[in-house]
């Protein structure tokens, strides 16, 4: 690990600082959402740059740097670098931190093609031709998934953080929290396509208990088959193109969703591009 | 007085057994239709229950059809729940401290204590408690809340009359009939008017429950239809399994390239293990609050998870195709060296409820075929 803070945390209430990349804000809200625990954990931390709750902001060193958004242009991949410096631990929020975010489907696309669609002068414009996860810019110290983050999941990094414990995160499948809720399976018992079986725990199954197919906000999982997936719901009457747009959703940049949608939809960039409904 | 131990009840006597249940304030769990499945919930009089309704199950398919009038509450096979939710939970806190002034102060962990009487499970349900008895009560090891949880249960059995398609409990001799393990057991017979119910008791509380409704005394023609429903089950079983000489086959089969083709298909999503109704995998986690509290928790695990055979270092099973043998020679093979049973009951869930449909019988079969010794 590239280490790169010099100082040594100051004694007494760790700093954490809380950094905004290429994001809707969400997973940094779902930080200000915790009110049940936010004033306990106001005395356990000093926020020392948090400009969603606060304008003061203190410079570095931080203990702990929770980073959400994706990097999309030059500025940011050398703000990146400086906040890592000036970090004792980094962990990344969301599904923009880590894999790219929504923004992540310019990386199917031609280069201004998106910009050239939406703005009128595009020319003013300075971003990269891609959306990158932070990981692909520095070392992180941990990765938090979703769209946005589970509140849980983010008090669980903070508090696991302040105790120097692991936190308590698990890689499978959004199926086995949906079994453990007792929920019926909507793709065994109606056939909906869902990505529960691919997808990274931590929400706990929350849309199919709200009887809503999961569409992989967080990810995929530690062994996802997306392709025996892809082919089960393909011999189930599902397009092969509303497969590849579903995992273009949030996570279209990460690994195995990326590849799984690239087999499903051919390298086109058209059956990619976001004007589906 | 002296208490018949087999009667015949109508759909009176059906519901004051439930009101009885409930008035003795048992948490009186049933089959209920929900969310397009027969699952498992609080129930009060025979109108909770699946009147008519039969289930379609396939590998990784299951859809629910109504057949109006024939008034059957049990013509269904097991849903996607499973008794063992009820005894081991998905989610259980083992342990719970509170911040104190010298450190961490034990406190008591508080849940629903209340006895369950479990109406209208399956004989492979049945079959499936006793095996989980045998690795968490009994055996080497004891879980405290499991134990107490099960002895404090009622079981009043529903045995079979319309296997599912994945049903193969008749090859496992897990079902379709029961003989052992309840308090009660059940047994529809007709249909329409002719509606009725082949009551046996079990045990001595399933007599005195028995003793408390309205029946009607059993006759050889009802003791002939139990029979034939049972046969007819039997012979309507949607699929089987060859148990001769399987155990050693798939021990010798550790090797076989069909491991890595069903890999192929495999999602490594665990949904197999946890609607198997003897998995009784968990993982126990440790977490600390904001306040200083602390908390032991278990939860159910699977060895689909990559972290499950986590060492120091990595994991022990670190390919689709490993934790698929795992699994698969686990329930067939290994547990009776293990626990001296089966592990698999026949319950069929692990080939409906697989989102894949990868089917269990057809796996074992090709990969044991060849490789077993006649004795
Ligand atoms: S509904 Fe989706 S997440 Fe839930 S078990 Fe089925 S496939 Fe998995
Ligand atoms: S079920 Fe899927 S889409 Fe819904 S919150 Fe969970 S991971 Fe996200
Ligand atoms: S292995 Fe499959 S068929 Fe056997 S008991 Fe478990 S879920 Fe049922
Ligand atoms: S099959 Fe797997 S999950 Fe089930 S009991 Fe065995 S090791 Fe555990
Ligand atoms: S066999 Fe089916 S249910 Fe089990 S892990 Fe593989 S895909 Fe999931």
């Amino acid at each position: 690990m590239t280490t790169t803070a010099t100082s040594r945390p100051e004694p007494g209430r760790p700093s954490v600082a809380v950094w905004k990349f290429a994001s809707c804000d969400g997973c940094q809200l779902s930080l200000l959402d915790c009110e049940d625990e936010l004033l306990a954990l106001a005395g356990r931390v000093r926020f020392a740059h948090f400009p969603e709750m606060s304008r003061t902001s203190t410079g570095g060193p931080y203990d702990l740097s929770l980073v959400e958004g994706s990097v999309t242009t030059p500025a940011d991949a050398a703000r990146i670098l400086e906040i890592r410096r000036l970090s004792r631990r980094v962990v990344t929020i969301g599904a923009c931190a880590t894999a790219g975010g929504i923004q992540g489907l310019r990386n199917f696309a031609a280069a201004g093609e998106y910009a050239a669609a939406v703005y009128a002068r595009p020319e003013y414009l300075s971003t990269l031709d891609t959306s990158t996860p932070i990981s692909d810019h520095i070392e992180v110290d941990g990765e938090l998934h979703g769209c946005p983050v589970d509140r849980g999941q983010l008090l669980e990094v903070i508090t696991a953080h302040l105790a120097g414990r692991r936190p308590v995160l698990s890689g499978s499948s959004v199926c086995q929290e949906c079994k453990a809720r007792g929920t019926v399976c909507l793709l065994v018992a109606r056939g909906t396509a869902c990505l529960g079986p691919v997808t990274r725990a931590g929400c706990g199954a929350l849309c199919p208990s709200l009887d809503r197919a999961c569409f992989g906000c967080f990810g995929p999982s530690d062994a996802p088959n997306v392709a025996a997936l892809a082919d089960r719901l393909v011999g189930d009457g599902h397009g092969r193109g509303e497969l590849g747009r579903l995992l273009r959703t949030f996570n279209a940049g990460a690994g195995p969703f990326a590849a799984g949608s690239t087999a499903l939809l051919g390298p086109d960039p058209e059956m990619g591009s976001p004007d589906h409904g | 007085m002296d208490t018949p131990t087999t009667a015949v009840i109508d759909r009176q006597g059906l519901d004051e057994l439930l009101a009885e249940l409930v008035s003795r304030g048992y948490r009186t769990l049933g089959p209920v239709v929900a969310d397009g499945a027969v699952v498992t919930r609080e129930v009060t009089s025979c109108v909770d229950l699946p009147a008519g309704w039969h289930d379609e199950q396939g590998p990784g398919r299951y859809r629910l059809h109504h057949h109006d009038g024939n008034g059957r509450l049990f013509a269904w096979a097991v849903g996607p729940t499973s008794p063992k939710a009820l005894f081991f939970p998905p989610k259980e806190v083992v342990w719970r401290a509170a911040a104190g002034e010298n450190g961490p102060v034990p406190v008591e962990v508080e849940g629903d204590d209340r006895a369950v009487a479990l109406v209208g499970i399956r004989p492979c349900e049945v079959a499936a408690l006793r095996i989980l008895d045998g690795v968490l009560s009994g055996g080497a090891v004891t879980d405290p809340g499991y134990r107490a949880r099960r002895e404090a249960a009622v079981v009043v059995v529903a045995e079979c009359g319309e296997p599912a398609g994945t049903c193969f409990c008749g090859s496992m001799g897990t079902g379709p009939g029961c003989e052992a393990g309840f308090d009660l057991a059940l047994t529809e017979i007709g249909r329409g008017a002719r509606w009725r119910v082949v009551v046996r008791s079990g045990s001595a509380l399933g007599a005195e429950l028995l003793a408390g409704i309205t029946v009607e005394p059993i006759t050889g023609t009802d003791e002939e239809a139990r029979h034939k429903v049972l046969a007819s089950a039997r012979a309507r079983m949607g699929r089987r399994l060859e148990v001769e000489g399987l155990a050693a086959a798939l021990e010798a089969a550790q090797e076989d390239p069909g491991w890595a083709a069903v890999a192929d298909r495999c999602l490594s999503c665990g949904n197999c293990t946890l609607v198997c109704p003897t998995c009784f995998c968990s993982d126990v986690e440790d977490v600390s609050d904001l306040s200083g509290g602390l908390e032991r928790r278990r939860r159910w695990a699977s060895c689909f998870d990559l972290d499950h055979s986590y060492l120091h270092g990595g994991a022990v099973r670190p390919t689709v195709q490993s934790r698929y043998r795992q699994w698969l020679t686990h329930k067939l093979s290994s547990w009776w060296e293990q626990f001296g049973t089966s592990g698999c009951v026949g319950c069929g869930r692990c080939i409906t409820w697989c989102p894949v449909g990868i089917d269990l019988t057809e796996e074992a079969t090709a990969l044991a075929a060849g490789r077993r010794t006649v004795p």
